[in-house]
């Protein structure tokens, strides 16, 4: 089938397969920002937004997009750069595989909640696995980056 | 010192964090055969007939290969240094099925649609036997796991193939049975761990072609390069000329990434077809057929004296090796060699140990590689020991442990040259209100708040085996490029190894270029295992520097008609003749190599350590225990590290923070369950339950630094040892929260509550 969509402010048409996933889909547009870490919706590596709200992209149907703005790493480079540098100065990055998901989910968070408290927080990224860091720099990293941002964390 | 004990980013940390293409996945060319494995549903069976006829017919197939196909010559996946202690005893594809999941079939097409349906129209045969699944009974069982006539141990380890046995061996040390008669208390118990998988959010995966000189290139997500180059040489009986290894970033290891789990297959597919192939485990696969921390049983008996002195210390392990024998001879030695030196005050001690194989999962390296199990075990006979003389676990720890100094004859008489256990001891105590924590207060809210505490140790890479190697060069403008063969796997070593070579060559680490693993042009490095890269290759790379300096001063002298070499200083940016001022910078340097030139600004140094200088740590567990459900809230958990000189503060506290919620992981959720048939049943990221965020409390992590004089610039090891005190922490927290013991992992809310239950 046809879809059209725009893929990080850009139209695209693409022919697809019925069953196609949106996580197929993106890598083969290259966006290799999107990772897979398990299959069965557990893990956020695949996280991409679809009409600005953080998506599963390896639950989602390529054919759910049809008229509709989705957005990868690669198309919010400018915060994503700025994001990693906490990131990297607190070593939080490690092998860097879940990062892209974690990222575009921080995003989501910062835009949706504002001023969020660590427990919302701790909510709205549950869903992003982490195996290197066991988590605890991520909060270091958010504080930093809320505080300078000018959005601080509520206590 | 300028670049040592300095934050420093990755250097590699803004085009992760950024989503770059930089992984294997990433990198696979377009057009790449698809690998799949049929797998069989039995745990013991042979292949009588597998009917590929219908499976070739389905359009992009491109081949289909079965047992009687491929090599058969034994080989060991294990990435471990040659002669491996590890048994050959695999086929890349065998008519003897030995665990569910072992392969069958590999089959290539165009894409995962036609390989899949391909799968789904082969027909196997199998000669369904009865499997060995209960460890306990391997030994001499009548079922034989390994039947085969050319079972082949390269290392006589104790193993019998024809017993199940994989590796056996007992070591005493003074008079263990009068030392336990003379023992005021014995504490005699038998500790359980189940497999635990490593769970590194990029699953097994390499992709591989033939280059324009017929040469099999693997890129791979492997931790040890320069083996996958001789076992798959090995496996498909060509040449190690005749393969390059090629490691890009890599999403996790955790040693995982220590055994060459899959890299034969799309190797073989495209020595077969001469076509690119690609082959990615899902995560059940990576859940099921990997390599998986050791199931054990470690029986301890502790023998002490009334005021808490241990006299004697008693290990026995029981390893499930599982389908083949990968790293049980290797890991099974360090549940105790990592375990018992942590006290030195025994007249005796008994280390023994068993590995057997089962019709199981094969188990590999994680993290710990055994200590972890060792430590569960020992750590927490320690602390009920403790609780029967009514001590003070942490006095009775002080009393007993190993001090700076100090020859540990349970350490193979190593010397503990660097040892600050103690202090880590009193300090994570503090860190933690010991006084008032220990051992359990009542809340408010109905729940036990109670505190546990262990030590742990590891080794800092494999003495007298592990090889390391560096290359540094200057190039235009005088800056340098780093080659190691030692794998950054998230760790940070790209970066961490800068840091020492730029502490050395006096430079800024920007001025570093550092180049990953290409097993063509990398120098030898044994791998990124064993707690080994920034104590082994980092002290690789302070002697790299020290070579390059004299090679800089001896063409600096040339450029100066300075007839001795020997007396001039190079300051980093310059070598300068100290008797007239002149100097020749390191650019003019750096461009003069490139122009009538014979002095090549290059050096390569290699490096093995006769020792492995144990890091230590000590850490406290608080948990809130629910008395009504059996809900364990781990709130606080501390802990203080002696790594020897800290490199790089904000990559060891991460290492630290990680390996901790990997050990707390183990210790309260991660729970493999096979059925009756051998099938493990969690086999997704919803089954098998990993940290999340909202699962972890308070973290805090210090640093007491000892100097270990083998180590560049004192640096010890901290990959490992960090995933070796929650368990025994923990379950301490829980029993002083409960008085139930819990002996078996994972100590989940239904145990406590089934515990609680049956004490009422």
């Amino acid at each position: 089938m046809k879809i059209q969509y725009w893929l990080n402010g850009k139209v695209e048409n693409d022919e697809i397969a019925p069953g196609q996933m949106l996580y197929d889909l993106l890598r083969k547009k290259g966006c290799y920002s999107v990772k897979c870490g398990c299959e069965t919706t557990a893990c956020g590596l695949c996280t991409v937004w679809l009409e600005e709200k953080p998506v599963l992209s390896c639950a989602v149907l390529a054919a759910r997009i049809d008229g509709k703005h989705v957005t990868t790493l690669e198309g919010l480079q400018g915060e994503a750069q700025k994001f990693a540098r906490y990131m990297g100065q607190e070593g939080s990055d490690q092998c860097g595989f879940c990062n892209p998901g974690f990222v575009m989910n921080v995003l989501a968070m910062v835009r949706e909640l504002g001023n969020p408290t660590e427990e919302e927080i701790k909510e709205y990224l549950a869903g992003n696995l982490c195996r290197c860091t066991g988590y605890v720099s991520h909060m270091r990293v958010l504080k930093q980056y809320l505080t300078e941002k000018g959005k601080g964390m509520r206590l | 010192m300028r670049e040592i004990n300095r934050v420093v980013m990755k250097k590699d940390a803004l085009q992760l964090v950024t989503g770059k293409p930089a992984y294997t996945e990433d990198l696979a060319p377009e057009g790449c055969l698809i690998v799949k494995a049929l797998r069989s549903p039995h745990a013991r069976a042979v292949v009588r007939h597998v009917d590929t006829k219908a499976a070739l017919a389905v359009p992009g197939i491109e081949c289909v290969l079965t047992a009687e196909d491929v090599p058969k010559t034994r080989f060991t996946i294990a990435g471990q240094t040659y002669p491996e202690l590890s048994p050959y005893d695999r086929l890349i594809l065998d008519t003897q099925i030995r665990y569910v999941g072992d392969p069958v079939a590999l089959v290539a097409g165009r894409d995962a649609a036609c390989v899949d349906k391909a799968m789904r129209m082969i027909k196997v045969e199998y000669d369904v036997q009865e499997p060995l699944l209960d460890f306990h009974q391997a030994v001499d069982n009548p079922i034989i796991v390994h039947p085969e006539e050319d079972w082949n141990p390269r290392v006589p380890v104790g193993g019998d193939n024809k017993r199940n046995i994989i590796a056996q061996a007992e070591e005493d040390w003074g008079d263990v049975d009068a030392a336990f008669q003379k023992a005021d208390v014995v504490i005699d118990r038998t500790y359980h761990t189940k497999q635990v998988q490593q769970s590194m959010m990029e699953t097994f995966r390499a992709y591989t072609y033939l280059d324009e000189f017929g040469r099999l290139v693997i890129v791979s997500s492997t931790q040890v390069p320069f083996h996958v180059r001789r076992i798959v040489a090995t496996a498909l009986e060509i040449p190690k000329s005749k393969i390059r290894v090629i490691k890009p970033r890599i999403g996790g290891g955790f040693g995982a990434k220590q055994t060459v789990v899959m890299e034969c297959y799309p190797a073989l597919i495209t020595l077969r077809t001469g076509k690119r192939a690609y082959m990615v485990y899902t995560r059940e696969e990576a859940m099921t057929v990997s390599s998986p921390r050791h199931e054990a049983d470690v029986h301890v008996r502790l023998g002490a004296s009334r005021d808490g002195m241990i006299q004697v210390i008693s290990v026995e392990s029981l390893w499930n090796g599982g389908a083949y024998g990968d790293h049980s001879p290797t890991t099974v030695t360090l549940s105790g060699h990592k375990s018992i030196p942590l006290y030195n005050r025994f007249s005796a001690f008994r280390f023994r140990y068993t590995a057997v194989y089962t019709n199981t999962i094969a188990a590999g390296a994680y993290r710990g590689y055994g200590a972890t199990q060792g430590i569960f075990a020992l750590e927490s006979a320690v602390n009920e020991l403790a609780d029967t003389l009514h001590m003070d676990p942490g006095a009775l720890r002080l009393q007993n442990i190993v001090q700076q100094g100090e020859t540990m004859p349970a350490y193979f008489n190593e010397t503990a040259l660097s040892c600050n256990l103690g202090e880590c001891l009193k300090r994570v105590q503090s860190m933690i209100d010991w006084e008032h924590v220990y051992p359990r207060q009542v809340l408010p809210n109905g729940k036990i708040r109670a505190a546990g505490l262990a030590l742990a140790m590891q080794g800092s890479s494999i003495s007298n085996v592990d090889v390391a190697s560096a290359t540094i060069k200057v190039n235009d403008d005088g800056f340098y490029t780093l080659s190691i063969g030692a794998t950054d796997m998230g760790t940070g070593c790209d970066t961490i190894l800068a840091q020492i070579a730029a502490e050395c060559l006096d430079c800024s680490v920007d001025e570093i270029v550092t180049r990953g693993v290409d097993t063509d042009t990398s120098p030898y490095d044994s791998g990124s295992y064993a707690s080994s890269t920034t104590y082994l290759t980092g002290m690789a790379v302070v002697k790299t520097c020290r070579s390059l300096i004299e090679k800089m001063k001896e063409k600096a002298a040339r450029m100066l008609e300075h007839a001795d070499a020997s007396e001039l200083e190079f300051t980093g940016d310059a070598v300068v003749d100290p008797a007239s001022g002149r100097k020749v910078t390191r650019q003019e340097l750096g461009n003069a190599a490139m122009i009538t030139n014979d002095i090549a600004l290059e050096a390569t140094e290699t490096h093995y350590s006769p020792t492995s200088p144990p890091p230590f740590m000590a850490a406290v567990a608080v948990v809130d225990v629910d008395p009504e459900t059996g809900h364990i809230d781990l709130v606080d958990y501390a802990a203080v590290v002696d790594c020897g000189t800290v490199i790089n503060p904000a990559l060891a506290r991460v290492q630290t923070e990680g390996g901790l919620v990997q050990g707390i992981g183990m210790t309260l959720m991660e729970n493999v369950q096979f059925d009756s048939n051998g099938r493990i049943q969690n086999n997704s990221f919803m089954q098998y339950r990993i940290p999340g965020r909202m699962d972890i409390g308070s973290i805090r992590v210090e640093f007491a630094p000892s100097y270990e004089p083998n180590g560049p610039f004192g640096a010890k090891s901290i990959g490992e040892i960090v995933i070796n005190t929650p368990a025994p922490a923990i379950a301490e927290a829980v029993y002083q929260a409960t008085g139930l013991r819990f002996t078996e992992l994972p100590i989940t809310a239904e145990k406590v509550y089934m515990g609680l239950k049956s004490k009422k």
